[in-house]
């Protein structure tokens, strides 16, 4: 067993670019305040001191820049890491992003990769000011080409965050903020890598899969134990990753439930958990026992924060939503 | 000397430091002068005031403006009553002399929708945060207003980091491509949060960037409120009735410094120093026009304690009104997004309702 250190979820992603940097010198960390301010959420700090402004390299205010300059950086073979401060604020990066980062390998016929991974704090529940809070994960699971990763624990995030640096092709990394400093876990001092493309399943049960990720996680398994307290018992899954999603997974704990609940706090409409059930729906519906519930987001703006706790899943709501699906008769 | 017809790095100055006349004073009325003064003494006490509730828990994150009245006050006062203000997010200032009631301010900041709403005969457009994705709404509504024979200005607000932005560049080429009565206000403040000014652009000035898009760029001392007053009172001529061969737009830079955090979630320690805070203090606004208006006998100590007192008031009714409005009600969330409410969406607010009914706000709140 190598040595371990009680980390939180953002100090994760710190240690997680520190081991990456470290070990290989193609590894380049940019985008705005970065740099000497450490990042606005401190996720970067202390590496400008330790590798240098062209290693964490501060840019100007540009995302179409930061993501445009990092394909052709990728394309070169590095490995950038370019960080938007917010995932609200991808949108000038977006034609980069859907026009270019995610096709670079299909329209060259695989003569160039994108070793890139982009990362940005997104979702809400921090009484963040306006777009500081949305939470637009399907918008690149909907893009092919992409990898969509989406950690929930300072042990995961270490390790998907260093596999998808590793990896060949573009990743969008989204980092749930509101548990950024939420909750510690041990987390080796060694580099390791998890698995992009695989569930994890975070509590087992038999009456009604749950699938979630990210922020939600937490809530979801605090709604399946009162609901456990009822006899309603709950397998919850968390994805980790949204694109690939891990149907395997998905159909087998559905499989052994007969019964399903989607838990995520982006709108509904269009969202993932339309993806999911859609899965379920033509590989297993003969084990569906009752109708999948979708607890999510409104399918409004994300709200200023007078109103945003209204606006996310709430333990409660999940598990009113989750208790539907378990007490569904035909 | 035609204020545009300058080098871009000879920044339009009327009052030194020290409030000594070094430029042309704008002709402006007694009362018009200590109006000036008495907004920039408002902006900065309720940029204090702001500052101290989000410190006490009763606001959210808030963005400082001291340092920056001089330019935000001597802009606005140049304007018409039927001018639009296009701003970010750290433009309050302004907003308050067109027309804005303080307390708009503090509810948006303090989480409520209803807070972005101007008041339908005040020009101002909603607050826009992505930085730089409001230019090009300037110079649309300018365009607007320059097609259907208005004689309306649009002056936009926005700082040297958001001259990085794509939709900056785009925003200006079309304003000089379709001459619209736009002048971009560049509030130059030296920090884009933790970048400076410097690593924002290689060039010498953002003022000198206008001469790629065809119209005028001027630099202007942006903690001088009557340099200010001055250049955009020109600006603002030259969009509504601009000389033979100059085209209607403007870029202005306004070389000024934000004095405290970029917002209270910020820690400016950690990438500037003290020193520089200190020589830009120096520059300060407020005492500068004050030591000006009080040499020409204009202010005394009784007229400086009266405005003290009215701004006291009127910060603190702000506050009041702000903090007396109820919690929105949750069907505000779905109100505003469609003009008709979609089925769908009259739906997902019925199933909201009814678990509020059936589990009270615990459901929500975690109460
Ligand atoms: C498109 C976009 N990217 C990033 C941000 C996050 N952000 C908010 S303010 C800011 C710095 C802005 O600096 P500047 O344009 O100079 O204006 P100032 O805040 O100094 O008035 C950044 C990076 C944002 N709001 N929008």
């Amino acid at each position: 067993m190598s040595d371990t250190q009680n980390l939180t979820l953002v100090q994760a992603v710190r240690d997680g670019l520190h081991g990456e940097l470290r070990a290989d010198d193609d590894v380049v960390v940019m985008g705005q305040d970065v740099g000497k301010n450490g990042g606005v959420f401190r996720a970067t700090e202390g590496l400008y001191d330790e590798f240098g402004g062209d290693r964490v390299v501060d840019t100007p205010l540009a995302e179409s820049a930061i993501v445009g300059c990092a394909v052709g950086m990728a394309a070169m073979g590095m490995r950038p890491v370019p960080e938007i401060q917010f995932s609200g604020f991808m949108y000038p990066g977006y034609d980069q992003i859907v026009s270019h980062m995610a096709r670079f390998r299909a329209r060259s016929r695989g003569r160039f990769t994108l070793p890139m991974t982009l990362r940005a704090p997104y979702g809400g529940g921090i009484r963040a000011p306006e777009h500081h809070s949305e939470s637009k994960e399907a918008f690149y699971a909907h893009e092919a080409g992409l990898k969509v990763v989406v950690p929930s624990t300072p042990y995961d995030t270490k390790g998907l965050l260093a596999a998808s640096i590793r990896d060949p092709d573009p990743v969008i990394f989204l980092e749930p903020k509101l548990i950024y400093r939420a909750f510690r876990e041990e987390v080796p001092e060694e580099a390791y890598t998890v698995p992009i493309g695989e569930a994890a399943t975070r509590r087992e049960g038999d009456d009604v899969a749950v699938f979630t990720y990210g922020a939600m996680t937490r809530p979801t398994l605090e709604a399946a134990e009162t609901l456990a307290e009822e006899g309603i018992d709950c397998e919850v899954l968390d994805l980790r990753t949204i694109s690939p999603l891990d149907r395997e997974a998905i159909v087998d704990a559905f499989e052994r439930t007969g019964r399903a609940a989607v838990v995520h706090e982006a709108p509904k409409t269009a969202g993932l958990a339309a993806e999911i059930t859609a899965i379920l729906q033509k590989e297993a519906l003969l084990y569906q026992e009752a109708p999948i519930e979708r607890i999510t987001g409104f399918d409004v703006p994300y709200p200023l924060y007078a109103l945003e706790d209204y606006y996310l899943p709430s333990a409660t709501r999940i598990e009113e939503g989750i208790r539907e699906a378990a007490e569904f008769e035909p | 000397m035609n204020v545009f017809d300058r080098a871009y790095d000879d920044p339009v100055r009327v009052l030194d430091e020290d409030g000594t006349v070094v430029g042309d004073v704008p002709d402006l009325e007694t009362e018009e002068l200590v109006g000036i003064y008495r907004d920039m003494r408002l902006a900065r006490h309720f940029d204090g005031r702001a500052v101290s509730l989000q410190r006490q828990g009763r606001m959210g994150t808030y963005p400082p403006l001291s340092g920056q009245e001089g330019a935000q006050v001597g802009s606005a006062t140049a304007l018409a009553e039927d001018d639009w203000i296009v701003p970010s997010y750290r433009e309050h200032g302004a907003a308050f002399v067109h027309g804005l009631p303080p307390e708009r301010t503090l509810l948006y900041w303090m989480g409520h929708g209803d807070g972005a709403r101007a008041p339908d005969d005040v020009n101002v457009f909603p607050i826009a945060v992505p930085i730089a994705s409001h230019v090009p709404h300037a110079v649309g509504g300018a365009w607007a207003s320059k097609l259907r024979g208005d004689d309306d200005v649009f002056v936009c607000y926005f700082g040297d980091g958001a001259t990085s932005e794509g939709d900056f560049h785009e925003a200006c080429n079309f304003a000089g491509v379709f001459d619209t009565p736009t002048v971009l206000f560049c509030n130059n403040n030296q920090w884009a949060i933790s970048v400076p000014r410097e690593r924002q652009t290689r060039s010498a000035t953002l003022a000198q960037k206008a001469e790629a898009y065809g119209f005028d760029g001027v630099q202007v001392d942006g903690m001088d409120p009557l340099a200010v007053y001055a250049v955009t009172e020109a600006a603002v001529e030259k969009a509504r009735d601009p000389p033979d061969g100059r085209l209607r737009p403007t870029l202005i830079e306004a070389v000024q410094y934000r004095f405290g955090a970029h917002t209270t979630a910020d820690d400016p320690t950690v990438y500037r120093d003290d020193d520089e805070v200190e020589r830009w203090r120096r520059k300060d606004p407020i005492p500068r026009l004050e030591r000006y208006l009080r040499d020409e006998g204009i202010l005394d100590d009784d007229r400086v304690d009266a405005i003290e007192a009215e701004v006291e008031e009127r910060v603190a009714d702000a506050i009041e009104a702000a903090e007396s409005a109820p919690r929105p009600e949750p069907r505000a969330l779905f109100e505003h997004a469609y003009a008709e409410l979609p089925p769908e969406l009259e739906a997902q607010y019925a199933e909201l309702t009814a678990l509020r009914e059936e589990r009270g706000d615990a459901a929500f709140l975690g109460e």
